[in-house]
Formats: C-alpha cells, sequence, structure tokens
C-alpha cells in the first residue's frame, strides 16, 4: 500500500469578494514517479476544479511553476512526491503579485525588469544580410550561454531577504541579466552606462551577499559569482567616479 | 469593457509570433502579442536541439547549401509540402541564423583543429578548419545529408527565445501575457481582432487590429501523451475552426516520437539511441533488432515508434499505473559518457523519475510530439477564407513540412517565417484602412458573455470537463495514432461524434469565478473535439501511407491519388463530421515524387494516373 499524502495549500482567490485567505487539506494516495505536477493536477480534477497553479513545460525548463514547496522556493514540475514527507505544504512565492492560491504573477515583474535593465544588446552596427556572420570566440559564448540560462522561475528573489525587504530592489536575476550582457563583445554599453543602471542600493550596492538566491536557483546558476564580479566592477568604476569629480 | 487597438495583433509570443511582430515594428506600425504565460515560458523554450540553416561552417557540413536543405526538406515530407514554400524557407534560414546573431544569440561557434564525435556508437575524428573560426557552428540530426543544425548548447530555443523578447522589448511590441483570445471578431469576410479573457483577473478584452496572426504554436494536447506543453492545447485553433469558412490543413498529420519518459512523457534524445541505446520489453529483452535487422534502434523516427507500438500490442508492454511502456537502455554507455555527451537525459532521469540511468532503465513509450497540420495559409502567410487573418509557426499549415517534419526544421521555421510573413503583414498594413462596426463586436462579446454564463450555470448539462476531455484523448489514442485501420478509425470517429454531444453539455462544478482554470478548460474543450474529428475523419479518408500518417491497410505511399493537401472546415455548427476539400500538394514542382531513401518503399507512381 502506497502512502496517502496529506497536502495543505494556500487558498485565496482575490477576484471573489467572499473569499479569505487560508489553507486548505487534500489527500491523495502517492502513485510511482509522482511529481508535484501530477499531484496538483489530480487535485484540481478528481477534488477542486477552481484551484489556481501554473505549470506550462512541465519539465523544468520554461520555469513558470515556482511556489514556496515546505518552506523553500523550488519548481513543483521537478519536485517528486517521494522526496517529500507525507505532509506537503505549499504557498505561492512571496514578492510577486499574487494571481490567486498559488499563481503569481512573474510576468509583470520580469518584463519591468528588462525595462529597467534595457535588456537587449546595444550597438550602432547595422545587420547586413548580404555578410558573414561576425566572428566570436566559441568560449565566450559558452560563457554568454551558461548566464542566459536564468528561467526567470523567481525562486531566487522570493528567498532574498532584501527583495522582501524593499520593493525596488532588483535581485539576482536581474543583477545576473547585467552580467550577461556586460560579458557580451557586442553591447557597446561601457562600465558607467552600468553603472546607471545598478551602483546603487537598489542594484548591486542593496545584495548583502547572504547566498540565498544561489540556494534555490534550480537552474544552478552562478549567482554568486556573478554578484561578486559586479561588486567587484563597479566598486571601481564608482571610485572611478569619485576621483573624476 | 476595456478595447485595445492596435496594427498588428499576434495571438502568441513563441518565436514565430514575435518575430512577426519585430518585423511589424520595424516598419513602424504599432504590435501587440498575447500569450497564455510570459513570452519567454512558450514552448518554443523547450527546444534543445537546434534549427537547421545551411551556412556550412563545419567540416561536416561543406558542400551544403539551400538546395540541398531545400532536397532533404522535400523528401523529409514524403512530398506532401509546397515546394514553393520550402525553397523560401531554405533560402532564407541561413540570412535568419546570421540575423539572430546580431540580436545577441549567443550560437557555438567553429574551434579550429581536432575533435572526436560518435556515430552508431562508434568514434570518430574530424578537424575543423582554420578560416572557419568563430563562424556559427552546426550539428548533425536525422534525415540531414549535412550537419546543419545550429545551436547553443543544449538551450537552443531557450537562447533565441530570450533574444527574441529582448528584440520586442527594444522594438516596443507589447506583450500581454496571461492574456487567453477565445473568439475572433469577424464577419466571414474579414478579421477585425479577437474578443480575450484576462488570465489575472477572468474579465473579457477587446482587441481591434488590422491584420491579426495566429501563432500559438501546437495542439499536441488533445492527445493523452505528448512531449508538448500543458498550454500546447489548441484553444487558438478552434477560434479559427469556429469560423466554418478557415479551413485547417493536413490535420491527419501527427508526428511521434519514440522516447517519452513516462509517466510525464518529458523527451529524451534521439541521441540516445544514436550514440548505442537500445530498447528492451518487459523481459527485458531487445525487439528492434528482430523487427528491423539493419537499421534496429536507428530505424527513423516513425519506423521505431510505429515498432514499439506493435510489440506492446503483443502484449511485451511494461505495466504501470501510469499505462504500458517500455525500457530505454543506455547503461552500458558508461558514466563519463551518460554525465557527459548526454547530460541533458541524466539530468531528465534524476529529477523527474528519481532513476540513475547509469544502473537503471528508463521508462519510455511513442509519444505525440509535433503537429504538421494547422491553419491553412497562402505562401505569404495570410489564411484561406478570411482577410487580415495570418498564421505562422506550428499554429500554421504553411507547408513545408508536408506529412513529416525533420528535427530542427521547426524552430527555424518559426523565425523564417515569421520575417517573410512579417513583412508581408507590414505591406499588408500599408494604407490598409479598416471599420470596426460596434454591433459585430457588441454581438461577439454577447455571444461569449452567454457560453460563460450556461457554463457556469450549468444550462445545458453538468458534464465534467475533464472526463469528457479524457474521453476525446482516449479516443485518439486508440484511434489515430502511430498505426491506422479503417475499423479503428471509424469506431473513433464514432467515439469522438458522442464525446461532442458531450462536449455541448458541459457544466462546471466550480462558481467560474475570476481566473478559474476549468472554465478555461471547458471554453476551448468543443472546439477541440471538432479538431480531433478532423484529425480522425482525415485519416479515415486518406487510403495511403504518407510520413508519418500511416495505415496498416494502405502501406502504399499513393501519389496518384493522395499527392494532395487535406483541408477540414467546420462548415455549420450543426454538423457533427468536418467537411473535407482537396487540393495539391504542391504547385510549384521542383523534385518531382521519388524515393526518399528510409522507411517504406512501396509507391503507387503518379504517372499511373494518365493509363
Ligand atoms: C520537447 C520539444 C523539443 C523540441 N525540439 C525542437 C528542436 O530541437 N528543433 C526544432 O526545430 N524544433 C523542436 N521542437 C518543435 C518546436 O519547438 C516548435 O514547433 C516551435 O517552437 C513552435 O513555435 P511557435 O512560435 O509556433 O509556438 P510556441 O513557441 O509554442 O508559442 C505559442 C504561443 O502562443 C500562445 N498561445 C497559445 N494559445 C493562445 C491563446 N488562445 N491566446 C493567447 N495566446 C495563446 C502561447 O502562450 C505561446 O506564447 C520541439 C518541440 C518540443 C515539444
Ligand atoms: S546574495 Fe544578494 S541577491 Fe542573493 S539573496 Fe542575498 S541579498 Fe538577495
Ligand atoms: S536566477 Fe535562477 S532562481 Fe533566479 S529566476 Fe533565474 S533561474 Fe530562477
Ligand atoms: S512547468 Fe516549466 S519549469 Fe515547471
Amino acid at each position: 500500500m502506497s502512502r496517502l499524502l496529506k497536502f495543505n495549500i494556500f487558498r485565496y482567490n482575490p477576484e471573489d469578494a467572499q473569499s479569505e485567505p487560508h489553507m486548505q487539506e487534500f489527500v491523495l494516495e502517492e502513485t510511482d514517479s509522482m511529481t508535484l505536477f501530477i499531484a496538483l493536477n489530480r487535485i484540481r480534477e478528481e477534488h477542486d476544479p477552481s484551484l489556481q497553479f501554473d505549470f506550462c513545460c512541465r519539465a523544468g525548463i520554461c520555469g513558470s511553476c515556482g511556489m514556496v514547496i515546505n518552506g523553500r522556493p523550488g519548481l513543483a514540475c521537478h519536485t517528486k512526491t517521494k522526496d517529500l514527507p507525507g505532509e506537503i505544504t505549499l504557498l505561492p512565492l512571496p514578492v510577486f503579485k499574487l494571481v490567486g492560491d498559488l499563481s503569481v504573477d512573474t510576468g509583470s515583474w520580469f518584463r519591468d525588469m528588462y525595462t529597467k535593465t534595457e535588456s537587449w544588446i546595444h550597438t550602432n552596427k547595422e545587420f547586413d544580410p548580404t555578410a558573414l556572420e561576425e566572428r566570436m570566440d566559441n568560449k565566450q559564448a559558452v560563457e554568454i550561454y551558461e548566464l542566459e540560462r536564468c528561467v526567470e522561475c523567481g525562486c531566487c528573489i522570493s528567498a532574498c531577504g532584501t527583495a522582501r525587504l524593499r520593493e525596488d530592489f532588483m535581485g539576482a536575476a536581474a543583477l545576473n541579466r547585467v552580467a550577461r550582457f556586460l560579458i557580451d563583445p557586442r553591447d557597446q554599453r561601457s562600465e558607467h552606462d552600468y553603472y546607471e543602471i545598478i551602483g546603487s542600493d537598489m542594484g548591486i550596492f542593496g545584495c548583502m551577499g547572504l547566498l540565498a538566491c544561489e540556494d534555490v536557483c534550480p537552474k544552478h546558476l552562478p549567482l554568486q559569482n556573478q554578484l561578486g564580479f559586479l561588486r567587484r566592477k563597479m566598486g571601481i568604476t564608482s571610485l572611478k567616479r569619485i576621483f573624476k569629480k | 469593457m476595456q478595447t485595445i487597438y492596435t496594427d498588428f495583433l499576434v495571438v502568441g509570443a513563441g518565436l514565430a509570433g514575435e518575430r512577426a511582430a519585430v518585423e511589424a515594428a520595424d516598419a513602424g506600425f504599432s504590435a501587440i502579442c498575447l500569450s497564455l504565460v510570459p513570452a519567454r515560458r512558450s514552448h518554443s523554450s523547450a527546444a534543445q536541439g537546434g534549427m537547421q540553416a545551411s551556412l556550412g561552417n563545419s567540416v561536416m557540413g561543406e558542400g551544403d547549401c539551400p538546395d540541398v536543405h531545400f532536397a532533404d526538406t522535400v523528401k523529409g515530407s514524403d512530398w506532401g509540402c509546397d515546394q514553393e514554400v520550402a525553397r523560401l524557407f531554405a533560402d532564407a534560414a541561413p540570412i535568419e541564423m546570421r540575423r539572430l546573431a546580431h540580436w545577441g544569440v549567443p550560437w557555438n561557434r567553429v574551434v579550429p583543429g581536432k575533435s572526436i564525435y560518435y556515430k552508431g556508437g562508434k568514434q570518430f575524428e574530424k578537424i575543423e578548419a582554420e578560416d572557419k573560426e568563430g563562424l556559427i557552428m552546426a550539428r548533425s540530426f536525422g534525415g540531414t545529408a549535412k550537419w546543419r543544425t545550429c545551436y547553443t548548447s543544449d538551450g537552443t530555443g531557450h537562447a533565441v527565445m530570450c533574444t527574441m523578447d529582448n528584440r520586442c522589448a527594444q522594438m516596443g511590441v507589447e506583450v500581454h501575457d496571461k492574456t487567453e483570445a477565445i473568439a475572433l471578431l469577424q464577419d466571414g469576410e474579414t478579421c477585425y481582432g479577437v474578443v480575450a479573457r484576462c488570465l489575472r483577473t477572468g474579465e473579457l478584452l477587446i482587441y481591434l487590429s488590422k491584420a491579426t496572426m495566429i501563432a500559438a504554436g501546437g495542439f499536441g494536447r488533445i492527445y493523452p501523451n505528448t512531449t508538448n506543453a500543458v498550454i500546447c492545447d489548441g484553444g487558438a485553433h478552434t477560434m479559427c475552426v469556429d469560423t466554418g469558412v478557415v479551413p485547417m490543413g493536413n490535420m491527419e498529420a501527427v508526428q511521434f516520437h519514440p522516447t517519452g519518459i513516462v509517466p510525464t512523457d518529458i523527451l529524451v534524445t534521439e541521441g540516445c539511441r544514436g550514440d548505442g541505446g537500445t530498447l528492451l520489453d518487459v523481459d527485458e529483452k531487445r525487439f528492434m533488432d528482430v523487427y528491423e535487422p539493419e537499421k534496429a534502434e536507428l530505424a527513423s523516427r516513425d519506423v521505431v515508434s510505429r515498432w514499439m507500438t506493435y510489440h506492446m500490442r503483443e502484449g511485451h508492454g511494461v505495466k504501470s499505473s501510469y499505462g504500458e511502456h517500455l525500457w530505454l537502455d543506455i547503461r552500458h554507455l558508461g558514466e563519463e559518457h551518460i554525465t557527459g555527451k548526454l547530460r541533458e537525459v541524466y539530468e531528465i532521469c534524476t529529477s523527474f523519475l528519481g532513476i540513475n540511468p547509469i544502473h537503471q532503465l528508463i521508462p519510455v513509450r511513442p509519444t505525440q510530439h509535433y503537429s504538421m497540420g494547422g491553419i491553412r495559409t497562402n505562401k505569404d502567410g495570410a489564411a484561406y477564407g478570411l482577410k487580415g487573418l495570418f498564421s505562422a509557426g506550428e499554429a500554421a499549415c504553411w507547408d513545408m513540412h508536408g506529412f513529416n517534419r525533420l528535427g530542427g526544421n521547426s524552430l527555424a521555421e518559426t523565425v523564417v517565417a515569421g520575417g517573410i510573413i512579417g513583412r508581408k503583414i507590414a505591406e499588408y498594413l500599408q494604407g490598409c484602412e479598416t471599420e470596426f462596426k460596434t454591433s459585430l463586436i457588441n454581438d461577439e462579446v454577447k455571444k461569449q458573455q452567454a457560453r460563460i454564463d450556461a457554463l457556469i450555470n450549468c444550462t445545458n448539462g453538468s458534464e465534467n470537463v475533464y472526463k469528457v476531455r479524457k474521453a476525446m484523448q482516449d479516443a485518439l489514442h486508440k484511434g489515430a495514432n502511430i498505426f491506422r485501420t479503417q475499423e479503428g478509425l471509424e469506431t473513433c470517429v464514432a467515439s469522438l461524434q458522442d464525446t461532442l454531444i458531450r462536449a455541448k453539455n458541459v457544466g462546471l462544478r466550480s462558481d467560474g469565478r475570476g481566473v478559474n482554470p476549468e472554465l478555461a478548460s471547458a471554453l476551448k474543450l468543443e472546439g477541440q473535439v471538432k479538431m480531433a474529428l478532423m484529425v480522425a475523419y482525415g485519416a479515415l479518408q486518406r487510403t495511403e501511407s504518407r510520413g508519418s500518417h500511416n495505415r496498416e491497410d494502405f502501406t502504399a505511399r499513393n501519389d496518384r491519388d493522395w499527392l494532395s493537401r487535406t483541408l477540414a472546415y467546420w462548415k455549420n455548427e450543426g454538423d457533427t463530421l468536418p467537411t473535407l476539400e482537396y487540393e495539391p500538394a504542391t504547385v510549384a514542382v521542383e523534385i518531382p515524387p521519388g524515393d526518399r531513401g528510409y522507411g517504406h518503399s512501396e509507391i503507387i507512381s503518379a504517372d499511373d494516373k494518365k493509363e
């Protein structure tokens, strides 16, 4: 006989005036290779069709399904029930705006981040369809890709003490994004341009360096290295600015 | 109710939709993409393999050019494609890959010198040329004569999607995510935009536009087992089906992949078999070498899927709480190989199955993977039947894939088609004047509100959304799968007709308030069943085997009678079957039908017609 799993799930529908935030209990029998994706869909189809949660790829690549699983932000689709105790508590990610139950609005947060960091290549070169591609060192291409692997799940933001304290803190995902463009030779922005974006308490100087972000990142991005790298770069830029004045 | 106006409205913010929007924005028009999820979560980002373009930079791609790419594509399609479109595609693909590099895609690049690669489990050596250093690299893929697949490590789709979405942000293309289009605004002649449902609040929204594009991806979720994301449910296709005037092309052409993992049907790469992995049955015995003594596990995708299904039907499948499956064995490849070259597979097995493929078998089964069929368009991407309506990407039947698409050709299609069609739309918008009739808009919104109310109040009945959906999926799984027969398809059609009646009688169990996911599923269900009928009925009528469409009772590819594309319409609301029409597969013929060089070789020649 397999285990009976007890789920405590956060419920609240902001679109329903009668709804109050509360926890609701559901019981399911565990099956082989069960993931939270399978479990939550079964709860919705067999117990409560109004339950809100987000999945898309269900394969750990799109970042839709971030939630707080027994106290820790993570991706629900690649969390196996057999790695969890018989009682499982699921809460929506903090920091992001709640859509309902376990669903939060990461889309607006990240779109805002692209605007702030101007998350695109800044160049005055025109594309010439008749020319060969510009050459690039393969090592450099791989390094850029390593930073671009972020799936924007929001786990690092939710785990971050600073982000919880101040709404305007950019968070590890945004700083990592800046690092991605900073090392891209195609981007012509100078270090001073980047300083304008992240050289403040909302950016790199607001980070307390406590590592929570890297610990929870499901893609294992080297967030600490990037934060350190930016802090050094921006520290130097900041000194240069002082001496220039 | 909010009304939002834009020149160009795209339903879908995957690669195809965003690429087209960028083109329109570049020409000075306003563009909005709607999406169920933030753009970067679109299924395009799930593609790992890469995208085909005949750059010919790698030594293994030497001599490659658009002509070779074109020929591979036409053969791959089993001569079911539109050759004019395949030509447009092959010619433009190299330029698009370079453009992506300019916009920021970190393509892997050529590293000169000696390196090792594997083929059929054996080790080989190659030497990349010095003068190609730093140009875009390519890897090998099935069905291609040359190494032609451009890639970024193991996350091509993700990297290209990020770059495209960045480009959209830069160009001022708006993405309205968590917004679901549920009906087209149209008068039987022209399309004026859509009615959408906000997935943050549940309210209805009106989007008005001069040109509208459907770039909503595939519809794999009408099958129970699929590698597709849960949002690939054909909801946007159903809006077109509902018009009665926009046909779906080649809906019976559905691609299955041999190795989706059980239970969740996540894809593990063909590379497993390419590198020497084997398939085992319930007795842990190999079987592919019995059915295909020559190629065994390395036969083409459709062939392997067919034998796996056959073997399970013969009673050799492994039973599990998620249905029957077989085993994929890569243990003999060793730890170094598995955690190195097959890192991806290793991670999928450990994170999703909790098994270690170095010591354990991987449960796999053939799984729905790609929708060759979709909204039928001409070569400019304009949908048949409605002015101002366009389609691109997996949602469309543009039709460069015919009855089978090659790996790496679909991701490339999204950006190439998005570019070509985006430019055509910009031309269309130039000097385009439209009048929006308020009565038409009001009527459509009222109609949608009435549908929602009826579902909430169980006016038409109280059939359970999820049970009806399952009935549809099971019918397709049983009857319109890898193997097809007249009997199986007839049973499938009949049971889908019953399911259609049930779908009309759905009523919600929850209160339908706010975002309500049950309502979202219910709104598209009837349309999905109609699409399932288009698949099954189209397959029943097509008495031949071509590409992925495989009839056990008609094993030959019949060019004499079936060198044609199926067009499926749902003409009247009360119909219980789609209306099928046919058109020639291609008007331009650069390569006359011949042997593909793999798969079945029985062909009834088109030349027999004259006698
Ligand atoms: C696991 C997997 C791996 C693959 N690997 C490869 C590969 O290596 N190479 C290759 O060439 N191909 C590959 N493919 C195929 C390829 O990835 C897809 O065909 C392609 O990405 C589809 O892109 P698209 O732009 O057409 O649609 P998608 O990227 O699927 O985007 C669809 C968009 O439409 C939106 N949408 C849908 N319905 C609605 C609605 N009703 N209202 C509003 N918005 C809506 C979605 O939110 C999304 O933004 C793979 C496919 C899968 C499933
Ligand atoms: S290291 Fe910085 S960004 Fe990361 S969690 Fe701590 S404060 Fe937040
Ligand atoms: S950096 Fe990691 S945790 Fe943060 S959003 Fe990206 S993938 Fe998620
Ligand atoms: S659903 Fe895509 S990461 Fe979990």
